[in-house]
């Protein structure tokens, strides 16, 4: 490693501002939203293909995880109350600007497709593919239609609700699928789009760090919540987005140059490396035992769900210890300054 | 630079004239030319502008860094004067300065003082990333933030490439300096600038600003001060050039600046086109998970 050049400072300050958002409110978003927008598009292809049993963790995650999102979000604001501020403008230079729009139409039809999981009758559902394959779970949906029945009695507003579920529902669980992407990427745009070194430095690899996360998360919640018979798309989803997180987090460490310390250092250090074992022991347990143990399946997918919440206030934090110390400002632009210069 | 990045700067889309994007008519630029070579220290600046911003008291300190106990610029402090003592001299023989070359430690020593303000960059990434349009151009061609629209968000903060807007814990919104847009808006100077017994401060027409500046560096040079140097005025930089703009003696990085900022903006386009790839990416992903039994 080339040792960083001499530089002078005023009195060691930083240059920069650290963040002022709250690590539990925003870094804690990053995960809950990536995990509901890839959790909403694995949700579709497992209703698409036949598996309603892994569609059904998935649809009820995701809308669980935007509504504590949204929750998070208006809390960090400094003025709550004037959180539709946000709806004044669409400015493409913002990313907040742009993310508020894309989960103003996302959380919506995540939630209506989370509705529909708990107010239609299964039999009413669409696609349902081979259900002999779901065994014990056939007696879980007969209940289900009896519990509609006594739903549908506690009035007829209910009732009304109850048939254009499947409507509503088809409409949410589609739109939710198309712009869970959209809301797994754009947040690494967010943060890569400031002056914090760590995260300006690695805006390159950043929104494939964060995909891969999402999709390592969605694909823990498949393995925590589906049946065997049901999860081989969850344990191959595991696998995509759990390597190209490890290989976008190890390409971003090795390009930001000094300011990769920061990613290797202190609090954000061990929160990366953790967020690294539990990836890999995630990953060797759905391969090796996802397929037949259903305990090994559901830790397996814990573990996914815990490395990619570790990545999430890895990443943050390491963006915190960058704007902390003036060199990892000076030397970057610095060498930027000599590199350009004939 | 490409297609794509022309669309979002304002320094390429306005030819430099930020306001001109926003303003079919407007006044001429206003800025600040900071020559520190000027400044005393006397942290006037520091109190006028408090005094007529209604800035709330930030802290009653001692730093031990020389002179300086308002620390850095931040919601509560707009006018930030720093103070570096040096043992440098502070021009070569051919300056025709007071000295007595015998006195004992005479001569390897300077004190720089510059007093630091909101750049009201061109290209103003605090004013792209705000989500609510709180932070808008004025017809000045300034930077200035909405307090009854600003929602906290807080995003402005870390934006910015020197470090200058804060939040009030507090109040929970950002807070500025406004070049005085109340006392612009009646054809009066800055409260800084009135304040400035030296004239280090001195506020006018940013064009006619510049060439006062380059003219001054030119004199300090013959005159043997080869360390000085403009900051900020330059309209290739990475922010398009500043609003306020300054003469240094050193490095800027010694003056706590940052050598060559860069507006985040810049970067947004591969940022953008980069998430797409990824999105693109991960809906794929999932198709393909989906190949095959179980």
């Amino acid at each position: 490693m080339v040792p960083p050049a001499e530089f002078s400072s005023y009195y060691g300050r930083p240059i920069v501002k650290e963040p002022t958002w709250a690590a539990l409110d925003i870094a804690g978003y990053l995960f809950l939203g990536g995990l509901a927008g890839a959790s909403s598009t694995l949700a579709a292809g497992a209703q698409l293909s036949g598996r309603p049993l892994l569609a059904r963790p998935l649809k009820l995650g995701a809308a669980g995880a935007i509504s504590l999102s949204l929750a998070a979000l208006v809390h960090d604001l400094g003025r709550p109350a004037r959180f539709l501020n946000m709806l004044r403008v669409f400015k493409p230079t913002s990313p907040m600007s742009v993310g508020v729009w894309i989960l103003s139409a996302y959380a919506p039809a995540a939630l209506a497709a989370a509705l529909e999981e708990l107010l239609a009758p299964p039999e009413d559902g669409w696609a349902r593919g081979p259900l002999e394959s779901a065994g014990p779970a056939r007696g879980r949906l007969a209940s289900a239609g009896q519990a509609r029945g006594r739903l549908g009695s506690a009035g007829p507003a209910l009732g009304r609700l109850g048939t254009a579920a499947p409507a509503l529902g088809r409409l949410g669980t589609a739109g939710a699928a198309l712009l869970g992407p959209a809301v797994a990427s754009y947040t690494a745009v967010l943060i890569a789009n400031t002056a914090t070194p760590a995260w300006h430095e690695g805006h390159r690899e950043m929104p494939f760090v964060f995909v891969g996360s999402a999709a390592s998360a969605a694909a823990g919640l498949g393995l925590l919540g589906a049946p065997l018979a049901q999860n081989a798309p969850a344990r191959r989803l595991a696998a995509i987005g759990a390597l190209t997180e490890l290989a976008a987090v190890r390409l971003l460490q090795r390009r930001v140059g000094i300011v990769a310390e920061t990613y290797h250092r202190g609090r954000a250090g061990a929160l990366m490396r953790a967020a690294e074992a539990l990836t890999l022991a995630g990953l060797a347990g759905a391969s090796a035992a996802g397929r037949r143990s259903r305990p090994a399946a559901a830790l397996s997918g814990a573990a996914l769900l815990a490395a990619s919440a570790c990545a999430r206030f890895g990443i943050f934090e390491a963006g915190r210890a960058s704007t902390r110390d003036p060199k990892y400002t000076v030397v970057p632009q610095r060498e930027r300054d000599r590199s350009a210069r004939p | 630079m490409n297609p794509s990045q022309r669309s979002l700067l304002s320094s390429v889309r306005g030819h430099g004239d930020p306001a001109a994007d926003v303003y079919e008519q407007h006044p001429p630029r206003m800025g600040f030319f900071t020559d520190t070579t000027l400044c005393i220290g006397c942290k006037a600046c520091e109190v006028a502008c408090k005094e007529w911003n209604q800035v709330p008291e930030d802290g009653l300190n001692f730093t031990g860094m020389s002179f300086d106990n308002s620390e850095g610029l931040g919601a509560d402090t707009w006018r930030h004067v720093a103070f570096i003592e040096q043992r440098k001299p502070i021009a070569d023989s051919r300056a025709n300065l007071q000295h007595d070359p015998g006195a004992p430690g005479d001569g390897d020593f300077r004190w720089l003082m510059s007093s630091d303000v909101c750049k009201h960059c061109t290209d103003a990434a605090c004013l792209d990333v705000c989500p609510t349009g709180s932070l808008f151009r004025t017809e000045f061609g300034t930077v200035v933030v909405q307090a009854d629209v600003c929602n906290g968000c807080g995003y402005c903060v870390p934006a910015c490439p020197y470090g200058v807007i804060g939040k009030r814990e507090d109040d929970g919104r950002v807070w500025k300096c406004t070049l005085c847009y109340d006392r612009l808006g009646e054809g009066m100077e800055p409260a800084c600038a009135k304040a400035c017994p030296t004239e280090s401060i001195q506020f006018g027409e940013l064009a006619q600003l510049r060439e006062r500046a380059s003219g001054r560096v030119e004199q300090l040079r013959e005159a043997g001060v080869s360390d000085a140097r403009l900051y900020g005025h330059d309209p290739r930089d990475g922010v398009g050039g500043g609003g306020a703009f300054f003469l240094l003696l050193d490095e800027p990085e010694a003056y706590g600046l940052p050598p060559d900022p860069l507006a985040t903006t810049r970067d947004l386009p591969r940022m953008w086109r980069h998430a797409a790839i990824a999105a693109a990416g991960l809906l794929g992903a999932v198709g393909a998970s989906f190949a095959g039994r179980g």
